[in-house]
């Protein structure tokens, strides 16, 4: 498991991408992506999962944690890149109705 | 590190209070041994040959050995054998003094159980050099001895820890009516820690409650939102609460005290062994399954909601789904412990092997077990993880399950005996509020009433619905003559409750005590224009979905009235003392 992120330039959308299983191990690595970025909270959040192979329930709860700290209701948080497993955990706990999934 | 390792060497040679035991049968090469040892500062013991040896061994209780291999009486492999036995879990270093060059011999050294070999002639500084080594690998092979000793106590208290929290947890959410005849389970001892929670319970009604839940994480954090919610659920239950508001005060609760991140995935169900239903609530649980034992086929209950405590109520829906079955359908819940059970070949047991166990089910009698063993067959050596959890309903006769009441409270002296109030429902608290655990609860102060709350809640849900959807909704009972016909009535239901803008429901409860016993006395009315009772009389001689409702209150009462246009409706329910 491996993550990255990246602000964009004009501080606006940060891009966190995640590599290998997404699950309990990666809590601090996550948390770091999106807290380090300075006072500015981007507007939009994008969650690479391109080569994430895996997803489980307390991955679930790492996004929700984001989701509050992205502003709750109001948040921009777009999921894209799926693969079909990880596409049918996120159907599942019906988190489309949180995310903005792809 | 050079600093460090030579504080680690002066504080080896302090330590004076390592006990070495010499045994050899040639007394100068044993007094020479002895000397050159002593002289390094340790305490030092000898014995002339093996059996010796272990005498020392026994009495002296040596911490390394200096052994000859070749002695009389009892050579020093044997004696390395038998103390190395002696010494059981702790590190007692033997080192095979000897003369002997080949490596064959010296491989004998090591295979007796030595540790090492010391050529002769000896020489002090690789001798110092050996015992320190071997000192430091007994010192630390104790170390972890301790430290294993340590987790494997802690490993312990912590069992042991569960086990009474699991106690306390069984109190709150004992086993309900898990053990009811129609009901199979699959769940770990101890599957609260897993965070997979099962809870089933009657309804004063009659009808019977399920619920299957999964918190995320492992451990206490799971544990802890158990409680709240078995809480819930039974309390709620027993009140004659509907399905959605045990669901919406769950999910608030859990909203309310897990913190972000953490939720429940969870499916309930709702049986009717009258109406032969099913209502299902499935948020974030895979996919449940009907086995439709006629057909063979299988329906799945989706996920269609979020998890519970992820959002609060107020985007929160407690929507169902509801599903006519036959008796002896079965309905499954598992959590995904089952689908991700995996194999040494590191796949997941998944939905299409589990499918396949139901398409090539011959006894569908056997299908639970028929599933854990699929599950464990494909998991093979690798062995099953403990939190699988896996349930059965089966759809069945009323009849099966009469015995399953709750105990009761009977006496005459005490409670309210005499009182009458008259409770009035307008369209907006109609559309959204279901008065009959608010009734029920009031005419269960009366605790001789209480051993009849299943009948007493099924009057007046009879009646309610009766006057709500026939007397004000205007719906049509022949509608729900077939099964097409009987969704299609519950939709349109729905469609014009929610649209209700005038009209009223009036209920009058009296209740009356008497040498015997007492009189319960129930009367409905509502604002809608009533019906020609005379006809509905004569329908009820038909057995269809339709006119259930009237046949069953007839059954259970002493008399039933229609007053006026036949939108007043008034039931005299009268108990006895128990002998």
């Amino acid at each position: 498991m491996a993550i990255w992120s990246q602000l964009s330039n004009d501080g606006k959308e940060l891009t966190i991408r995640i590599q290998g299983r997404f699950d309990f191990s990666a809590h601090q690595d996550f948390r770091e992506a999106y807290e380090s970025v300075g006072e500015k909270l981007p507007r939009v959040f994008i969650i690479d999962m391109k080569e994430t192979t895996y997803l489980d329930s307390s991955a679930l709860g790492m996004l929700l944690l984001l989701r509050d700290y992205a502003g709750g209701d109001g948040a921009d948080i777009r999921i894209v890149n799926c693969n079909m497993d990880v596409k049918k955990i996120l159907i599942i706990s019906n988190f489309g109705q949180l995310f903005n999934i792809s | 590190m050079h600093f460090a390792d030579g504080a680690m060497d002066a504080q080896e040679h302090q330590d004076t209070s390592l006990r070495i035991l010499v045994a050899d049968d040639n007394t100068s090469d044993r007094m020479i041994l002895r000397a050159i040892v002593r002289k390094q500062g340790y305490e030092v013991y000898t014995a002339q040959d093996g059996s010796e040896a272990v005498e020392a061994f026994k009495r002296y209780r040596p911490h390394i050995v200096l052994m000859d291999a070749l002695m009389p009486n009892m050579d020093g492999f044997e004696a390395a054998r038998q103390i190395k036995q002696m010494a059981g879990e702790e590190l007692v270093p033997v080192i095979f003094l000897t003369s002997l060059k080949d490596t064959h011999s010296l491989v004998d050294c090591l295979e007796a159980g030595g540790d090492d070999f010391l050529s002769k002639p000896y020489n002090p500084t690789i001798l110092q050099a050996k015992i320190n080594a071997f000192n430091r690998m007994r010192r630390m092979h104790h170390v972890l001895q301790q430290q294993r000793d340590e987790i494997s106590l802690h490993n312990k208290r912590l069992l042991h820890e569960q086990h009474v929290a699991k106690r306390v947890f069984d109190n709150v959410a004992h086993s309900g009516c898990l053990d009811a005849s129609n009901i199979k389970h699959l769940l770990s001892p101890l599957a609260v820690f897993n965070g997979d929670v099962l809870l089933a319970s009657r309804t004063p009604s009659g009808n019977m409650f399920v619920l299957l839940g999964d918190f995320t994480g492992h451990g206490l954090p799971a544990a802890i939102g158990a409680m709240p919610m078995a809480e819930i659920f039974y309390s709620m239950a027993s009140k004659g609460y509907a399905m959605g508001d045990v669901l919406r005060e769950i999910n608030q609760r859990l909203k309310r005290i897990l913190p972000t991140g953490f939720f429940c995935c969870a499916a309930m169900l709702d049986f009717n062994f009258n109406k032969k239903t099913v209502e299902v609530w499935n948020g974030g649980l895979p996919d449940g399954l009907i086995f439709h034992s006629e057909s063979r086929l299988l329906t799945q209950l989706k996920s269609a909601h979020l998890p519970l405590g992820v959002v609060g109520n107020e985007r929160f829906s407690d929507e169902t789904e509801r599903y006519t079955l036959r008796d002896d359908d079965r309905v499954y819940l598992y959590s995904d412990g089952i689908l991700e059970a995996g194999n040494a070949e590191d796949q997941m047991f998944g939905e299409e092997r589990l499918h396949e166990v139901f398409s090539r089910c011959i006894n569908p009698e056997r299908l639970f077990e028929t599933i854990g063993e699929a599950v464990n067959e494909f998991a093979g050596q690798q062995g099953v993880k403990d939190d699988l959890t896996l349930v059965e309903i089966r759809m069945c006769d009323v009849a099966e399950l009469v015995d399953l009441a709750e105990p009761f409270v009977s006496s005459r002296k005490y409670g309210p005996s005499d009182w009458s109030f008259t409770y009035t429902l307008y369209p907006n608290t109609l559309k959204t509020y279901n008065p009959l655990p608010l009734l029920l609860q009031v005419i269960m102060e009366v605790p001789a009433l209480r051993r009849f709350s299943g009948q007493i809640y099924m009057l007046l849900s009879e009646l309610f619905s009766n006057s709500l959807e026939h007397g004000l909704l205007r719906l049509n009972s022949q509608a729900k003559s077939d099964i097409v016909g009987f969704s299609e009535y519950y939709t349109e239901r729905d469609r014009r409750l929610a649209s209700l803008e005038d009209g009223r429901i009036v209920f009058h409860i009296d209740h009356r005590l008497n040498q015997d016993g007492g009189v319960l006395k129930i009367r409905i009315e509502d604002s809608g224009e009533g019906f020609n009772v005379d006809a509905l009389h004569s329908s009820l001689a038909q057995k269809g979905y339709a006119g259930r409702g009237l046949a069953l209150i007839h059954s259970l009462c002493e008399s039933v009235r229609f007053i006026g246009m036949g939108n007043k409706v008034e039931l005299v329910f009268k108990w006895r003392f128990e002998e």
